[in-house]
């Protein structure tokens, strides 16, 4: 009995909905949070190094590699013909993705071969002594090209259709068309990829991967091996970010490390270069946007119509469901009566692109905030107005279907957007800024805000599971592992406090364990902000089994009723009586309760047919809204992010303070995106921005000079997720979008806001003073 | 097979290291992860713009012990004579509790993945140091060479304006508490005699005084001089180029002075961007905020303004403002000096008006006259540690009547070398400084310079925005506000 501590403890340390801090914070400050590469090597740890390709296109003629495998300290190298089972890790299972190239080289920079050495130093040096002859072939590496040569399609495209929108552009009122270019982006995780294969018996073999997608590099493993899955172990205790880019781009490092291994039983590391990592791997797809919309005088949209084309890449990777996923965010908050929307995922002679976050979801939200920007100049309107009038209505209101026929039954946007413009002053400001542009002849303002809806779930649907697996020990401390992998977004701390909460313990006696997937198998990537919901959830569920069977165990025990037996701080209250948890799990154990269990969770109500364009594929969406009030030089194009306001929705947060940082985190790389951030391929086909010199993330001085962000407190869930919360990693991303358009308002006061800018992304400074100066000749 | 005169000694945190071979291009970060296997110091980029792998390095100068934040993986470790490095494993106490800095990032969630974190802790705890009370705009120039993804930088500051605003009492601090025994270590290690070392047939050589420079070059013309190596850092990290042999001049104190003459100042060619500041901040005013822009705080305590010369970098951002001043470089060899004007050391792409044997001892700049307008813009893709697409210096001197009594422009990012916009000089000089004169000058931009496009900016933009600056110009000696600025001056 115990009831002293009782009475001082109300609550636990550590439960839902508290702020806690992430629970590496005091490694990650002190050096001691372990990354991939700061895990003491196995004696004779082997170095691989990958040889890149100088070619966008072009047949491999022939490959001497002598003065490579001569160079000293090289142990070994591999060909494509050297992987024992399968050169393809193609992640669509289109077989069109080789680990090695074999053959044909389809972009300036693929892999052709690679190098194991003694160190990673002689690894590297040693990758240049290559002597390859190649017959060159045509390559197009931009969408226009692609478009020009006719470039077939990686994957299948999709089309999303309600109604009649060729009939109704037709009759509307007003129609406008025009044509946008998106950009893509490089993750810029600040761990690079990294893989360490460690041989053990038999086939076995275990790797250390910096993925979000421990078991596709299981199964990739396996299968460029030829060994069953359950020979295959992967493990990842962080990431140094992810952001998408390592939800499939790491099982060429992983395989290529295992391969290695297993050959030459030696553990064997490859840790690309951060430029080869930035040239080797995939990034966000750039978009080319062509659209078609009817309007009234009001702004009221009648219909739209909009092709999405995407650079690809070479191979297929995940730009089906990235394209897809673009048109399943087209419509951004808005209602459109009548709509065709379609993609068109085509072949370009860059590396494939791949999963970011937000996963095609932002580029296919720009463009439906451009339409609705342009209808705003073509009417010489707020573009807010615009918006306001456009929104989704209430469920059942008749103006709640999407182009994919799901029926919006959460929409809270008008409730989001009506308060934050009213606490960040949005009306007044913007007179303010229009004042201010009427007598500044060179520096001028812009302010803009815009809206966030986004779907949550994976559209795949059997992803949306996710299992856990949780141990109660003798003395009453807690392990606990999940599918899910950390890469900064606090997940495990999510998890851990989602485990706290149900037994009503200390976080402090939750042990957080590395992914692997010899704990918890099957799992998805961690990826489309689903993380806490779906392992949140498996992880619930492990504890509940857990506690009935201990629940069970004290009814019998203490002769009394089920529910009378409760979890409270710290305690099992049996009645009267109050256990102290270890004491009260240690009776269990003698009583031969099992303390394990392994905790599952699948996402109810979502399902997809592609082929008809119609389903539920979200089981909820997450919404939010920012205002962006900008500055730039009209000489210069260079401009500067005055003050933001946001007012984002996470339904019940799990934990405010981790959501706020995931919020404030999106919002700046989602600027980076819209503005600094840009890829540049030379006529060679070779990508120039392939380092931070000259790929130009934010800085703490890019952010927002005033940023305030806030929650949506009043926001819960409509749906049963783990405490009534919702997906934070992707919907912040779009915020920034205000960022793009406040700066569009400023290049528009040039011509007295007559013209819609029509900013392609990144708007680098130079694309800012070049619209400046075709509006202004425009004028004249 | 090594030979060695002297050994490169150091202090790693509380530890003295003596290093008898040392490989020339070996670097401080391999050093640390790879020898020592301290892994809290972090590979992000390997060329010295994330900032993950940030550590102090202390030295003395003048008696002084002065810590400043470098970029541990384009730190040669052969140029770490008698230097304190302070890694982050340094900070927190033995028994675990953590530095005021590490705490306050903990509190006010200022890691996420964690992996820039202990480059921020490190750029973070050097503020710390070296500023009582910075404001934001100290916070933000401190973090400049620090990238993040994940946070967006805003729980980072609130950290350091926590840390700031509450300063400790520092005697619990590592550094603070270790002061003089530092400075005793320091002073017995440094030494006059030149170090020469030969590991795998790769010479490194730290001469001791600048005469042991000119003798050593004299041996060895074809020898890479590396002083702050933020360039040559990446000849060997990104290029894997073999370089032998190799001249540390970093330590070498006869090239750390900055001397005022009657008619200007000589700055030596080993003082670096962050040395340099106050002194041509307080002269230049403009090109000390140009400066404030250069690379980052890491950079800026590596690089000097003697390499950004001697380099001839066409991009490089000192060349403009120093060309436009009327600078010269002080050339120095076994049998001689000589003096040459900035403008002509740069002869084309790629070469530069240095003999073998020679090396930039020093950079004269001139004085500006108390009338003179004298401006410089660096204009780039992102705001702060960024290349320039071009930067443009303006000096110009009126008549009392208003017309252009003479005028120097100089570019970078325009030509195959930092160049002077003569035909836009010509244009101007006679004629009155105004807007419309600036329409006609404009125009003479064509004929100076035919810009190239790249990646940082197209040629159309590069000409386009040249011409705007000279508008720019005459609308700030005009006192129209034309430029955007982060904070004001005196916000904090």
């Amino acid at each position: 009995m115990d009831n002293s501590t009782f009475e001082e403890r109300k609550t636990i340390a550590g439960s839902m909905h508290s702020n806690l801090r992430h629970d590496s914070a005091h490694k990650h400050v002190s050096g001691t949070a372990d990354y991939i590469d700061d895990i003491p090597e196995p004696a004779g740890t082997l170095h691989g190094a990958l040889g890149m390709t100088d070619r966008a296109h072009a047949e491999i003629v022939s490959m001497d590699l002598s003065e490579v495998e001569a160079y000293p300290g090289v142990v070994c190298i591999l060909t494509a013909r050297d992987m024992p089972h399968s050169n393809d890790i193609s992640p669509s299972h289109l077989d069109d993705e080789p680990v090695l190239a074999e053959g044909l080289v389809q972009f300036h920079g693929q892999p052709t071969f690679a190098v194991i050495a003694e160190t990673r130093d002689i690894a590297r040096r040693a990758a240049r002594k290559a002597k390859i002859i190649y017959r060159d072939l045509r390559h197009h590496t931009d969408i226009l090209d692609a478009l020009e040569n006719g470039a077939e399609l990686v994957t299948k495209p999709l089309t999303l259709s309600r109604g009649d929108a060729e009939a109704e552009l037709e009759i509307s009122p007003r129609r406008l068309t025009g044509r946008m270019r998106i950009g893509g982006q490089e993750h810029f995780y600040l761990e690079s990829h990294i893989a360490m294969a460690i041989p053990g018996e038999d086939d076995e073999i275990t790797v250390w991967s910096s993925t979000q997608h421990p078991s596709e590099v299981q199964h990739m493993v396996g299968h460029v091996l030829g060994v069953p899955s359950n020979a295959v172990t992967v493990q990842v205790r962080r990431m140094g970010g992810g952001f998408g880019g390592k939800e499939t781009q790491g099982n060429q490092f992983a395989a290529l490390a295992a391969v290695a291994a297993k050959k030459l039983k030696r553990a064997v590391k490859f840790r690309p270069d951060r430029d080869e990592d930035m040239t080797a791997t995939g990034k966000r797809h750039d978009f080319l946007v062509d659209y078609d919309v009817g309007f009234d005088e009001d702004g009221r949209i009648h219909a739209v119509k909009a092709n999405y084309a995407a650079r690809c890449g070479y191979s297929s990777d995940l730009s089906g469901p990235v394209t897809d996923r673009a048109l399943f965010h087209a419509d951004s908050s808005y209602f459109y009566p009548h709509v065709k929307l379609t993609s068109q995922p085509l072949k370009t002679h860059t590396v494939s692109n791949t999963a970011y976050r937000g996963f095609g979801g932002p580029q296919g939200m720009v463009g439906g905030e451009r339409i609705i920007e342009e209808i705003a100049y073509a009417l010489g309107k707020d573009p807010l107005e615009i918006r306001k009038l456009n929104f989704y209505g209430e469920k059942g209101s008749g103006r709640d279907l999407t182009p994919y026929h799901q029926q919006v039954e959460d929409n809270i946007i008008q409730r989001i957007v009506s308060e934050l413009e009213e606490s960040a002053d949005y009306q007044a400001r913007r007179n303010a800024v229009i004042d201010f542009n009427r007598t500044s002849r060179i520096i001028r303002k812009g302010i803009a805000l815009t809206p966030v809806k986004f779907g949550i779930s994976f559209t795949m649907t059997a992803f949306n599971q996710a299992g856990a697996l949780v141990h109660v020990y003798q003395d009453g401390s807690i392990h606990l592992n999940h599918g899910g992998t950390e890469m900064g977004q606090g997940l495990y701390t999510k998890v851990a406090q989602v485990l706290a909460d149900s037994f009503q313990v200390d976080i402090s006696n939750v042990k957080i364990t590395a992914t692997t997937t010899g704990k918890v198998p099957n799992t998805s990537a961690t990826a489309a902000s689903s993380g806490s919901d779906l392992n949140g959830m498996a992880a619930y569920d492990a504890a509940r089994q857990i506690k009935e069977r201990l629940v069970d165990f004290a009814a019998e025990r203490w002769q009394t009723e089920r529910e009378n037996i409760t979890f409270v701080p710290n305690h099992v209250k049996i009645g009267d009586e109050l256990v102290p948890f270890p004491a009260f799990i240690k009776q269990a154990y003698f009583a031969r309760v099992q303390l394990s269990a392994a905790g599952f969770y699948k996402t109810p109500k979502i399902h997809w047919d592609r082929n008809t364009g119609r389903g539920t594929p979200f089981y909820y969406f997450a919404y939010g809204a920012s205002v962006s009030e900008v500055s730039i030089d009209t000489l210069t194009g260079e401009y500067m992010v005055d003050r933001v306001d946001v007012l984002h929705d996470v339904g019940k947060s799990l934990n405010p303070a981790i959501d706020i940082g995931q919020v404030e985190g999106a919002f700046v790389q989602g600027m980076g995106w819209l503005t600094t951030e840009e890829l540049w391929w030379d006529a060679k086909g070779r990508l120039r921005t392939h380092a931070p010199s000259t790929y130009k993330i934010p800085l703490a001085s890019d952010r927002p000079k005033i940023f305030n962000v806030k929650l949506a407190e009043w926001a819960e869930n409509a749906e049963m997720t783990i405490g009534r919360s919702k997906a934070v990693g992707e919907p912040p991303f779009m915020l920034p979008i205000s960022v793009l358009e406040a700066l569009s308002m400023a290049v528009a006061s040039v011509a007295d806001y007559r013209e819609c800018p029509r900013l392609d992304t990144p708007a680098t400074p130079e694309r800012i003073l070049m619209a400046v100066e075709r509006l202004r000749t425009g004028r004249a | 097979m090594t030979q060695s005169s002297g050994s490169i000694r150091f202090i790693l945190n509380d530890r003295e290291i003596a290093l008898t071979t040392v490989q020339p291009t070996a670097t401080l970060l391999d050093f640390l992860r790879l020898e020592k296997r301290m892994t809290g110091t972090k590979e992000g980029c390997a060329e010295g713009d994330c900032g993950a792998c940030t550590v102090l390095v202390g030295r003395l100068s003048a008696g002084e012990l002065v810590y400043e934040s470098v970029n541990a993986c384009i730190r040669f470790t052969g140029s770490l004579n008698a230097t304190h490095v302070v890694t982050v494993e340094h900070l927190a106490a033995k028994d675990g509790t953590l530095h005021p800095v590490q705490q306050a990032m903990v509190d006010y969630h200022g890691s996420q993945c964690g992996f820039c974190t202990p480059g921020f802790v490190m750029s973070l705890y050097g503020l710390w140091l070296s500023k009582d009370n910075p404001g934001r705009a100290d916070i933000e120039k401190a973090l400049q060479g620090n990238l993040c993804r994940c946070t967006g930088y805003e729980p980072i500051v609130r950290a350091a304006e926590a840390v700031a605003k509450a300063r400790p009492d520092a005697v619990f601090d590592p550094i603070v508490k270790a002061r003089n025994e530092i400075i005793t270590k320091l002073t017995a290690i440094r030494s006059p005699q030149t170090i020469r070392m030969t590991s795998d047939d790769a010479t490194l050589i730290v001469p001791g005084t600048a005469a042991d420079l000119a003798e050593v070059l004299a041996d060895h013309p074809q020898a890479t001089i590396v002083a702050g190596s933020t360039d040559v850092g990446l000849w060997v990290t990104k290029q894997m180029r073999s370089l032998n042999p190799v001249i540390f001049i970093n330590g070498l104190e006869d090239l750390q002075f900055i001397r005022e003459m009657e008619d200007g100042i000589v700055i030596g060619a080993g003082v670096s961007y962050s040395a340099a500041f106050l002194a041509i901040s307080a002269r230049y005013p403009a090109f000390g905020r140009m400066l404030d822009r250069l690379g980052g705080e890491q950079v800026r305590n590596m690089g000097t303004i003697g390499g950004n010369v001697a380099n001839g970098s066409p991009i490089g951002d000192t060349p403009p403002p120093l060309i436009a001043l009327g600078a010269s470089v002080n050339l120095r060899s076994k049998t001689g000096q000589r003096t040459v004007p900035l403008e002509a050391y740069f002869i084309e792409y790629g070469r530069q008006d240095r003999k073998p044997g020679e090396f930039v001892e020093s950079i004269f700049v001139p004085h500006l006259p108390e009338d003179d307008h004298f401006a410089v813009y660096k204009i780039s893709k992102r705001r702060d540690e960024d290349i320039s697409a071009l930067c443009g210096a303006f000096r110009l001197a009126l008549n009392n009547d208003n017309t252009v009594a003479s005028a120097r422009i100089a570019f970078g990012g325009m030509a195959g070398t930092p160049k002077r916009a003569s035909n836009v000089e010509k244009t101007l000089i006679g004629n009155l400084w105004s807007e419309e004169t600036v329409r006609i000058a404009q125009a003479a931009f064509e004929a100076d310079y035919q810009p190239l496009t790249d990646w940082r900016a197209t040629a159309a933009y590069r000409m386009l925005t040249a011409k705007n600056l000279l508008l720019r110009f005459f609308l700030e000696t005009s006192g129209e506000p034309s430029e955007l600025v982060r904070f004001a001056a005196g916000e904090k």
